[in-house]
């Protein structure tokens, strides 16, 4: 035993080394942000202390309130839409469906917040009878419930897939046991289906809290004015239009400050806030609903659906009222596609390269231990890793920015400020699909390969490039939608000479050329939706 | 539906041209009658279809053709919770989050609103099964046997005159299964419950059956007296099926 340890302990050595750069390469990035912070505190310390005024509260307090209610809003009739559709395992369109409810998670922030506007807005579709019911113009639904509306479509869908993967964990017996017994809904529903909902119902709020409190992209869209603003909008807003260094540092000490006591709430409540999410698949189980019930759950769904689709037709209707042909000749969009793509591959590269190091690493050091309990770096490599997901890149950002901004550099340094938090932002779904993959394959071939004496570049060629293909291109493809999407760092450190696809987006839409946003919006969904998809493919097994 | 059918004794099962077919497999075909109070063993190859015929009689599956008749009542469009029928499991016959005597209560009311009559009654069933003061036990809590045991508990209170066992010893080891054979023996004499239990052992069969079907490739190959099937005479495809 001890004699097989120390021999992958020769082997082993360096891929450790490797695991200890890359998180050193991402402490860097993490730890310069709030150095730079703490710096800039400490020689402004006086404006940083009086930035904490009402203001400051009512952004807090907002920033808190729109994530408890865009939570409940989105979880409650998640609960119910995911029970009726586990309680119809069989209907025409339901794969249709789940489908659709994947599509938000794919889709950027920017392009649904321009959805939710084309349907919802002043001059959207739904304008004209809003402001019948309304009666009067119709006021456009910037502010609180704009950003309601768009947090929920986020979330309605991923929460009831969550939810759905709950129920369909229970075994079929105990549905078909449930049909002789004779339970109505309501009995089913105390009895069978309550209990396991209940258990992951912090964990899905959790993560939907989280996602709500460091939202940016959708409160600077459909945010209005000083009452609908949250502590990452105002962060960018100190910064870029206020050249207020101090205040956004008082801002992200306080958004800091919220994440990490949210954290600490939500995991000592039993919330697992890096789990693994997958798409529930429909098992062969029978349908026992009655008539009343079939109608109700029907009248569910179909409700979840038009709410979740409605903006994304807006999204294709809109965009293809757009001039396309003008807008595909515009060089302005040429520039800005290919300086998107290009940040977003390397931004890819990166990603991969972060994650196979730490899955390397980890694997190495939990080979070396053997039976004993993990080390920190171990941890660091593993589990810590995913944390990185609730440190919004907005913070991190702000923190470069206030240390670059005396350098005279600060829009130079755009692309690797993009390239390096999207990179890492990404890492953490990167990793939860390369690891399994690399420590099954580890697991099968460290001894066949070192008694073989294949290793280095050969080993990669021959042994581990075939098996990692798979989960290496989901993690490339996702990293990429990710960074292709993200309006977070682009918004501080972008300019004129550096404008990505959403930069140019929000710009255009601030110029109040709202069709060419829509047309470009759609190419931008498009391009995040095909990158996705092919993230989901590695889904069906490789034989 | 809160006051199941009194009839303790068993009622006659009888399959007429019963036609079902999974979607993207080769459809089946059950032609069989059960006399009243008897013990059938269900025995097959893997994928013979034992579990989709129990499935049709409990109403789990719907017959794409043909009719289900127990005591000479069509089942077409019965719902599981009315036809007369209790099914036991291989397992997840029990909810984990609740203690056995809810559990068994379910077999009374499935919205779980018990009197105290019907809670003496769990008890009395539990004693009869060999739970005694067990009834805050969680499933958790219990072995393989005990929860099966729990199982049989609700059948009691059920009181259905058939009873369905699907394979519901296949995780116990030799010496529990034949206590439980012997409960079901027991249970058997004293109900008369119409019983079909599916089995991979050639043992169940002989120790407790009366008769034998003999499943092979969605179809009701022989079926006939336990006693003929394990005589030199039985079914050729039988006797290959036990004796490799």
């Amino acid at each position: 035993m001890a004699v097989a340890a120390a021999r992958t302990f020769d082997h082993a050595n360096p891929r450790v080394a490797a695991g200890v750069i890359a998180l050193a390469a991402i402490g860097l990035l993490i730890g310069g942000a709030f150095v730079g912070m703490v710096w800039e505190a400490a020689r402004d310390w006086s404006g940083a202390v009086s930035a904490f005024d009402g203001y400051m509260m009512r952004v807090a307090r907002f920033t808190l309130w729109q994530a408890a209610l865009s939570t409940v809003l989105s979880v409650v009739p998640a609960l119910f839409v995911a029970r009726a559709l586990a309680r119809h395992p069989r209907f025409f369109g339901r794969a249709m469906v789940l489908r659709l409810f994947g599509v938000p998670l794919a889709l950027p922030a920017l392009v649904a917040a321009l959805g939710v506007l084309a349907l919802y807005g002043r001059a959207g579709y739904f304008a004209a009878p809003l402001g019948y019911l309304h009666g009067g113009q119709w006021p456009g639904i910037y502010g609180l419930s704009g950003i309601l509306v768009a947090h929920v479509f986020f979330n309605l869908p991923l929460a009831t897939r969550l939810f759905l993967h709950a129920l369909e964990t229970i075994p079929a017996d105990q549905w078909r046991l449930s049909a002789q017994l004779g339970m109505n809904a309501r009995a089913s529903f105390r009895l069978i289906e309550w209990p396991v909902l209940r258990s992951s119902l912090v964990g899905v709020a959790a993560l939907v809290f989280m996602l709500c409190i460091t939202s940016f992209t959708i409160v600077l869209l459909l945010g209005g004015g000083p009452r609908a603003t949250t502590l990452e909008v105002a962060i960018y807003q100190a910064l870029r239009f206020d050249f207020d260094p101090a205040r956004a540092v008082a801002l992200v000490a306080v958004q800091v400050t919220l994440v990490a006591v949210s954290v600490y709430l939500l995991t000592r409540l039993g919330a697992d806030l890096a789990a693994e999410r997958g798409l529930p698949v429909a098992p062969s189980r029978p349908v026992f609903a009655g008539p009343v019930e079939r109608i109700v759950n029907g009248t569910l769904i179909l409700l979840a659906l038009l709410f979740v689709a409605g903006p994304m037709a807006a999204i294709v209707a809109a965009g293809l009222q757009a001039d396309l042909m003008r807008l595909a000749l515009d060089p302005a969009v040429h520039a800005a596609a290919a300086t998107s793509l290009v940040l977003a591959f390397l931004a890819a590269v990166l990603c991969i390269a972060l994650s196979l190091c730490l899955v390397g690493g980890r694997h190495a050091l939990s080979q070396m231990r053997g039976g004993r309990p993990p080390v920190a770096l171990e941890s660091a490599m593993g589990s810590w890793a995913a944390f990185v997901l609730v440190i919004p890149p907005i913070v991190i950002g702000a923190g470069w920015f206030v240390m670059l901004r005396q350098t005279g550099q600060l829009f130079a340094l755009a692309p690797v400020m993009v390239v390096t938090v999207n990179a890492v932002m990404a890492m953490p779904f990167a990793m939860r699909a390369i690891r399994p993959a690399y420590d099954t394959a580890a697991a099968r071939h460290d001894r066949l390969a070192a008694s073989l004496g294949i290793s280095g570049a050969t080993r990669w060629r021959l042994v581990d490039w075939p098996v990692l293909r798979r989960p290496l291109l989901t993690g490339f493809a996702f990293a990429m939608a990710l960074s292709l999407g993200d309006l977070g760092v682009i918004a501080l450190f972008g300019s004129d000479a550096v404008q990505t696809l959403p930069y140019l987006l929000l710009q255009r839409m601030g110029a109040y050329r709202t069709a060419d946003a829509a047309g470009l919006a759609l190419f931008l969904g498009l391009l995040c939706l095909l990158l996705m998809t092919l993230a989901d493919w590695r889904a069906r097994p490789s034989r | 539906m809160n006051t199941p059918p009194q009839d303790e004794r068993g009622a006659s099962i009888r399959l007429e041209e019963v036609v079902f077919g999974y979607a993207g497999a080769a459809s089946m075909r059950f032609d069989l009658s059960v006399e009243p109070s008897s013990i059938v063993a269900i025995m097959g190859a893997s994928g013979s279809g034992k579990t989709t015929l129990l499935n049709l009689i409990a109403g789990f599956e719907a017959p794409s053709a043909g009719r289900v008749l127990i005591g000479e009542q069509d089942m077409a469009g019965v719902p599981p919770a009315r036809r007369p029928v209790s099914m036991v499991f291989q397992e997840n016959n029990l909810f984990a989050h609740l203690d056995v005597a809810a559990n068994v209560g379910l077999g009374r009311s499935p919205a779980l609103r018990l009197t105290s009559a019907d809670q003496e009654e769990v008890s009395q069933a539990l004693a009869q099964v060999g739970l005694a003061g067990k009834e805050k036990r969680l499933p958790g809590e219990l072995s393989g046997g005990e929860r099966q045991r729990v199982a049989l508990a609700r059948v009691l209170l059920r009181r259905r005159p058939i009873l369905l066992l699907d394979e519901p010893f296949a995780s116990l080891g030799p010496g529990l299964r034949r206590e439980m054979l012997a409960l079901i023996s027991d249970l058997h004499s004293r109900l008369g419950m119409t019983t079909l239990m599916v089995t991979h052992h050639p043992e169940d069969a002989r120790e407790i059956a009366d008769t034998v079907a003999f499943l092979a490739s969605g179809r009701i190959e022989a079926v006939g007296a336990a006693a003929h099937f394990f005589s030199e005479a039985g079914p050729a495809g039988f006797r290959h099926y036990i004796e490799g």
